[in-house]
């Protein structure tokens, strides 16, 4: 990677001298940190935690593929979508994930090429629940077609039916989108992998460990002419990845932009949706990592230095959500038209107003402790924090798709939502799903880059730069 | 080749990476191209200590954006204007700007596989089996030693001569590689 050749911060000296924790604790060698990494995947006996929590998390992916069972068997009038809300909780929580799905690319290929070594201790198990969070996302659009096993309609293939994808639709743009993005983000993640698979490989004590690490790493033997195109490579999957990911969630908003509905057609969308997935996605990350590090005593590896770090991010992110809601607001108002005039009204006054007064406290007002830098470094609050932020912004795709699809232009046709038992049941069992995906990562892989936080030590360096 | 060689070659193991660095600068000067060095994580001086690699994987990823972009447009305009024309409102055929959305995922998507799979092909990897395995300390180039390697079919190589010269780089230790 670029970033080994950085001059690296010397730990000891970040720490005793100024106020900024170091990346890595101070001590480690390149020995101490494989092992402590990988002995969480071949060694350490699984602790107790792990058995409830993946227990407590199956059951409720137990539940979603009830609820998936029942919905393919009834239909997708279980819940509690009809006329005018034809969009609900399904595509919220669509949005709500694909958003969640942002921080891990980010981490991963925007800071890579910003040259933020701090990044290298969070990528890893960002990465992998940006892919757990894209396969809940894909779930909702899937069974919200009523037909999930037609599925493939959406993709351009010959058939004896002679038709075609309809590629004006902002609907095919999102399935291209965001097939892309689930592909790019395994791809990218499995790349990040192979030289720890090999590590495993290497270290394992039992022959199923050796065949199967040994298989999955491909033979990976670190030479450094691999080594030269693997850093090519990857350099350059960050940058494809860049764009990308700032493109996926533009075109989820174009699912909305793109449309007459009155607060969806609208030219703030894109940023105002790229932003507030960076701000849910950190906020995700951050609840996990809490626990995670207390757990795994990883405090060496993931310091107070990155809790502040997401903090910081999550602070201006979210500044940036709330500009978007200013805006969202002041140009309904200015462009005189009555309809869009009414949207502001009925989020501020209508029936839903509890709930867009909950999202405003929870996006743009909680989040303002993070100015403080008590706040930043307390470990507990942070992580209050980021729970709200995730129900947040839930509520902020909830607020835009159901109370624009409730009162649009005609009053005759205004409608209410409100969500079945299987409106919940298939949301908090993608969670469900969510979670369980994360506990067997956490077992199975090594959820911190070993090479990578190799570069890091001060003992990577070569020559003095 | 004309016998099967059964040694495949020498290894010197080294501790850090600054000396398995001037170790390979040391060798490369002495005449050796037949060399590999092995190490936990990515050094780049170290290729450069082996006369420096031009790797041609940015042009691969290159022609993979193109052709996923080209593919990518070629696919809407055929499918939209030729072979399934369908009047949207009264837009044309060629509606392009419409067009752009998955013309830049495709390039994306092809580009991206294009660099994984090119960088795999490039390093011949997946590889099931290589002689380097043979040497029962190498499993410790994954965690925290580095390796220089000189490969018999180097023409300078001697076992005699070659690792009389390894030993003079101050290694851990020095091992035959078999085949």
């Amino acid at each position: 990677m670029a970033e080994s050749l950085q001059p690296v911060e010397d730990p000891n000296r970040a720490y005793v001298g100024a106020g900024t924790p170091p990346v890595i604790a101070p001590g480690h060698t390149f020995g101490t940190v494989t092992d402590k990494i990988s002995a969480i995947v071949l060694t350490r006996r699984t602790p107790l935690g792990w058995y409830a929590g993946f227990l407590l998390a199956g059951s409720f992916a137990f539940l979603l593929l009830v609820s998936l069972t029942y919905l393919v068997t009834k239909g997708i009038g279980i819940w509690g979508n009809n006329i005018p809300v034809g969009w609900a909780f399904d595509i919220t929580n669509f949005v709500w994930w694909i958003g969640i799905g942002h921080a891990g690319t980010l981490i991963s290929a925007i800071l890579l090429l910003l040259k933020q070594t701090w990044r290298t201790s969070i990528n890893r198990f960002a990465e992998a629940m940006t892919l757990f969070a894209v396969a809940c996302a894909g779930i909702f659009p899937l069974f919200h077609t009523g037909r999930p096993w037609l599925a493939y309609w959406l993709f351009p293939y010959p058939n004896s039916m002679s038709l075609w994808p309809q590629f004006r639709s902002p609907l095919i743009w999102d399935v291209f989108a965001v097939s892309t993005y689930a592909t790019v983000s395994a791809l990218f993640w499995y790349v990040g992998l192979i030289p720890d698979l090999a590590t495993l490989r290497d270290r394992s004590q039992s022959r199923a460990g050796r065949v199967i690490y040994g298989m999955l790493a491909m033979g990976w033997r670190g030479s450094a002419r691999h080594w030269h195109r693997y850093d090519t490579a990857y350099l350059l999957l960050a940058g494809l990845a860049t764009p990308l990911v700032v493109s996926v969630h533009t075109v989820v908003s174009f699912d909305f932009a793109i449309g007459i509905v009155p607060g969806w057609h609208t030219t703030i969308f894109p940023p105002y949706f790229v932003a507030g997935a960076i701000y849910s996605g950190f906020a995700m990350v951050l609840t996990l990592a809490i626990p995670i590090r207390a757990v795994y005593n990883l405090e060496d590896f993931i310091t107070m230095r990155h809790l502040q770090n997401m903090a910081k991010v999550m602070l201006v992110t979210g500044l940036i959500v709330a500009y978007g809601y200013g805006t969202e607001a002041f140009i309904s108002w200015y462009s005189g038209d009555k309809y869009e005039g009414f949207v502001p009204m009925n989020r501020i006054f209508g029936p839903y107003a509890f709930y867009y007064w909950l999202l405003i406290t929870c996006n743009v007002i909680i989040p303002q402790a993070l100015w403080f830098k008590r706040v930043r470094t307390s470990v507990p609050v942070l992580f209050v924090i980021s729970l709200i932020v995730n129900v947040g912004m839930w509520l902020e795709r909830f607020v835009i798709i159901v109370l624009s699809l409730s009162r649009d232009f005609l009053t005759s046709s205004w409608g209410r939502f409100a969500p079945t038992f299987w409106d919940w049941s298939t949301l908090f069992g993608t969670v469900g799903l969510f979670v369980s995906l994360l506990f067997l990562f956490l077992r199975f892989l090594p959820m911190i880059s070993i090479f990578e936080i190799r570069t890091l030590l001060p003992e990577a360096k070569v020559s003095d730069e | 080749m004309k016998t099967p060689p059964t040694v495949y070659g020498l290894m010197a193991e080294f501790d850090d990476p600054a000396s398995v660095v001037a170790a390979a600068e040391r060798a490369h000067r002495e005449g050796y191209r037949c060399l590999d060095a092995y190490s936990p994580f990515p050094i780049e001086e170290l290729t450069e200590a082996m006369g420096g690699e031009h790797t041609r994987l940015p042009l691969i990823v290159l022609i993979g954006g193109i052709v996923g972009c080209v593919g990518g447009y070629a696919l809407e305009y055929w499918t939209q204007v030729v072979a399934y024309p369908l009047n949207i409102g009264g837009k044309p055929f060629h509606s392009w700007p419409a067009f752009i959305p998955v013309t830049f995922e495709c390039t994306i998507l092809v580009a991206a596989l294009s660099a994984v799979l090119g960088m795999l092909a490039l390093n011949g990897l997946p590889q099931p089996y290589h002689p380097v395995f043979n040497v029962p300390r190498f499993a410790l180039a994954s965690r925290n030693r580095f390796f220089l390697c000189v490969e018999a079919r180097d023409p300078l190589f001697d076992l005699e001569r070659t690792r009389r010269f390894l030993e003079t780089l101050s290694p851990r230790e020095v091992s035959t590689v078999a085949d």
